[in-house]
């Protein structure tokens, strides 16, 4: 029994080592910066179409990410998509007016919302709509117009 | 016990259910005992140093070079289609999510379920077991518990060793070797590794798996005939047992938590 305590004092070394590796691994290598658990407010835009975009996708102003798309569903009525955004607390006072637009990062790259600033001094609230909005552009029906367009103009 | 003939048709096959029916036994009535007793805890810590200190450095070592080998491989992938920067991404979804508690707790069972088998199975042989019950000791909560609850602190602990170990060597060959900007190397994987939904889930399995490894390390010693083939046939069992049991239960918890 001569190597209890040394044995006792590596288990307790070990265990130590593995906090310092969850603590490392956990600020340095993660989105930790707490955007699901932290507070946050959630608004609602309404598309005619959403691409490509998906839960969890960022939602951004002026290319700083400011929430994330917490759900996408298709309004029974309007026949338009739902989308809800939870914007972190910490951007309370981004205008009433603001608009949404569907935009894309890189050519192949996700699909985000980028929120456009507006004038007025009222602030988004919680469940509030954002009205204007413009859909994701489908490279597709960009296609079919552009070449409708040329077929016309060549007649 | 059955000796281990007649292991092909229907015989054979209620042999294994019952074998299944006997082991998950075993591990509620350990269970259930831990309630009433008051922890060992210098017993637990020592075998948290037996079965996970000693098992650092193959674990260590594992993990850098799958952290290499991963890098290595996902890197020149991407580069053919010009998106070598996201290998980070990769390196740490799969680290996190998969390959670091699948692969700590094969090699756990390896390294440590083996030699628990083996140690169990020999006090059996030894007739050790009879004696600690004839003095009053219940084997159960001297010898299994201990173990069992080393097992589930250990393995989450060395997969974190392990995943930091593989991130180590990612970083080596990406930003050593291939000359990836650390700032993009970490920012990539900062952006698409959730704290929740990706790292602590690995965490929870890691700890599903630890349970899972030590339980059938402590059963397949507990169980094995007390002869030198008993002993060998119980440690085969445990790495084989195992790895169909973590690699199995990896797809249902995966599944699940999607």
């Amino acid at each position: 029994m001569k190597s209890s305590n040394q044995v006792e004092f590596a288990a307790g070394l070990f265990l130590l080592l593995g906090i310092a590796a969850l603590i490392f691994l956990a600020v340095q290598a993660t989105d930790s910066s707490g955007m699901q658990s932290g507070q946050s407010y959630r608004v609602v835009a309404y598309f005619g179409n959403i691409g490509g975009l998906k839960r969890r996708a960022t939602v951004s102003m002026a290319g700083v990410k400011v929430g994330t798309v917490d759900s996408i569903e298709l309004d029974p009525e309007t026949l338009e998509a739902r989308v809800t955004m939870q914007i972190s607390e910490q951007f309370n006072d981004l205008p009433e007016d603001s608009s949404a637009s569907i935009l894309t990062a890189g050519i192949l790259g996700d699909q985000y919302i980028g929120l456009e600033p507006g004038g007025s001094l009222e602030p988004l609230r919680d469940g509030d709509r954002i009205l204007i909005t413009n859909s994701a552009v489908v490279l597709e029906q960009l296609i079919g117009r552009y070449l409708f367009n040329s077929e016309e103009s060549s007649e | 016990m059955k000796p281990a003939r007649n292991r092909i048709g229907l015989p054979g096959v209620r042999e294994e259910i019952a074998s299944l029916g006997r082991a998950v036994l075993f591990l509620f009535t350990s269970l259930r005992r831990m309630k009433c007793t008051v922890f060992h805890v210098g017993e637990t810590l020592r075998q948290v140093y037996y079965i996970g200190v000693r098992s650092l450095v193959i674990i260590m070592t594992g993990g850098f070079f799958v952290g290499l080998v991963l890098t290595l491989q996902t890197y020149d992938t991407l580069n053919r289609f010009g998106a070598g920067d996201a290998v980070s991404t990769v390196l740490a979804l799969a680290l996190f999510k998969e390959l670091g508690p699948v692969l700590t707790a094969i090699l756990f069972a390896g390294r440590a379920g083996t030699a628990v088998a083996a140690e169990i199975g020999l006090m059996k042989a030894t007739e050790q077991l009879d004696a600690l019950d004839l003095m009053a000791i219940d084997p159960m909560e001297r010898i299994v518990q201990p173990r069992m609850l080393a097992g589930l602190i250990a393995v989450p602990i060395l997969t974190l060793i392990f995943n930091l170990m593989a991130i180590a060597g990612g970083v080596v060959f990406g930003i050593g070797l291939m000359g990836i900007d650390s700032n993009i190397f970490w920012g990539n994987m900062q952006n698409s590794v959730g704290l929740w939904e990706d790292f602590a889930s690995g965490l929870l399995k890691a700890a599903v798996f630890g349970m899972v490894a030590s339980w059938l390390a402590v059963y397949y010693g507990w169980t094995a005939r007390p002869t030198s083939e008993g002993v060998a046939l119980a440690t085969t069992q445990t790495v084989i047992g195992t790895a169909i049991t973590v690699l199995l239960l990896d797809f249902v918890l995966s599944a699940l938590m999607l």
